[in-house]
């Protein structure tokens, strides 16, 4: 079972992205800000992070988890309210595989993971 | 609308498009045609529907133009595109290394969607300056090509099926919608057609990508497209049908190029009659 990272920090967000990586067979683990999902992928490093990019920290999230030296990376994906060029871009040069789109729903988040290589 | 004006409708969009309008599909003509009414100053869709039977062709074209499913994404059915990058593509630029004239026909090329993920496919191919490569989209809206030839898109279109990186590197931003870059564009020249027309205008092609639009057709109309693009087709070229399509019933001049592959035919090879010798 791939293990997939859930870091945003709105309650309601968490739940029903984690419900529908239940749905798609992975196991979900949330975080609700950067530091504390920089300590759990210490520990266990996932397969997927998906994190809030609007989020406070949530780009250096995504360099931080790059700089981490572990056996596996893992596939990091963007999430973001605002559909912006710079986002995406500086998303991408801090070592984002992908973005989505909030609010997404199945359809989107499995073809990102399959974009990904994640199934 | 009356069960002798939805027979009519039905019966003109199978003439014309060669589509089939299922009887369930009452609720979808009339929504799909009240712009058109308003468009063409009926007060009511009815009043559109009793008329049908005298309108005039711009009419027609207009009824069958609003009726067609346009919808589309960029690399949709990845895999499809997956193999043209890797075996497709590779196995003409050597075929036609001589010629170095390639030449590729998006024949229901809807939105633009189809014929730009080719394009850019190509573009990331690097292909040699001196080779001529056509990429010709065509598609019997209307509508659908000048959606095409402007090239926005909004954004919930450019996330289904474009990677970040390819987003990025294509598209520049317009407001809330995306904008192909001129590049691309113009590496697809746009017209419409109709595949129920004549080929003529066409020559030969070495790819025809041909998906989703044979899901609406009738059996016969199927048929018959599938005869002209067999003869349309260099004998070593490739067609690409929609994942969920089959030949079955409707063609045996293709056959699949590769099992795991769902959609991509080639042509069979018909050995030639040995020709006998005068002695
Ligand atoms: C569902 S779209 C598919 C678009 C694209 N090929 C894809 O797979 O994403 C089907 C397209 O077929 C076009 N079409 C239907 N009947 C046609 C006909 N007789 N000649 C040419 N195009 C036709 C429609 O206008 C529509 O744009």
């Amino acid at each position: 079972m791939k293990h997939c990272l859930v870091v945003d920090e709105s309650r309601v967000i968490r739940k029903v992205v984690c419900h529908l990586l239940a749905e798609m067979k992975f196991y979900a683990e949330e975080a609700e800000e950067s530091a504390s999902a920089l300590t759990a992928c210490r520990a266990q490093m996932p397969d997927v992070v998906l994190v809030n990019l609007g989020n406070p920290g949530g780009i250096e999230l995504v360099r931080a988890l790059r700089r981490t030296k572990s056996e596996k990376q893992p596939v990091i994906i963007g999430t973001m309210t605002e559909h912006d060029v710079d986002h995406i871009s500086e998303a991408l040069s801090a070592g984002a595989n992908e973005y989505v789109l909030k609010p997404f729903d199945r359809d989107t988040l499995k073809e990102k993971f399959v974009e990904t290589g994640l199934m | 609308m009356n069960a002798a004006e939805f027979a009519y409708l039905a019966d003109l969009l199978k003439r014309r498009a060669g589509f089939h309008l299922a009887p369930t599909k009452t609720q979808l003509a009339k929504s799909r045609l009240a712009p058109v009414a308003r468009r063409y100053g009926f007060r009511k869709t009815d009043e559109l529907f009793a008329e049908l039977r005298d309108a005039p062709e711009d009419l027609a074209r207009a009824v069958t133009d609003a009726m067609m499913i346009n919808e589309s994404s960029f690399f949709r059915d990845k895999s499809c595109f997956d193999h043209f990058r890797g075996v497709v593509l590779p196995s003409l630029l050597s075929a036609r290394a001589t010629s170095r004239r390639l030449r590729i026909w998006c024949a229901a090329a809807s939105t633009g969607q189809e014929p730009y993920s080719l394009a850019m496919i190509l573009d990331e191919a690097k292909i040699a300056k001196d080779w001529r490569i056509d990429l010709i989209a065509s598609d019997i809206s209307g509508f659908a090509i000048s959606r095409a030839i402007e090239g926005r898109y909004s954004q919930y279109e450019v996330q289904r099926g474009l990677p970040a990186q390819t987003l990025v590197r294509y598209f520049a931003q317009d407001g809330d919608q995306w904008r192909i870059s001129e590049r691309i564009r113009r590496m697809v020249s746009f017209r419409t057609f109709n595949l129920l027309d004549s080929y003529g205008w066409l020559g030969e092609v070495d790819v025809i990508y041909c998906r989703n639009a044979f899901l609406y057709f009738e059996p016969l109309a199927k048929r018959a497209c599938l005869k002209a693009f067999s003869q349309v087709l260099a004998d070593d070229g490739y067609l690409a049908l929609g994942a969920s399509e089959t030949l079955e019933g409707a063609s045996t001049a293709f056959a699949p190029d590769d099992a795991s592959v769902r959609g991509v035919y080639r042509k069979i090879r018909r050995t030639a009659r040995p020709i006998a010798l005068a002695s």
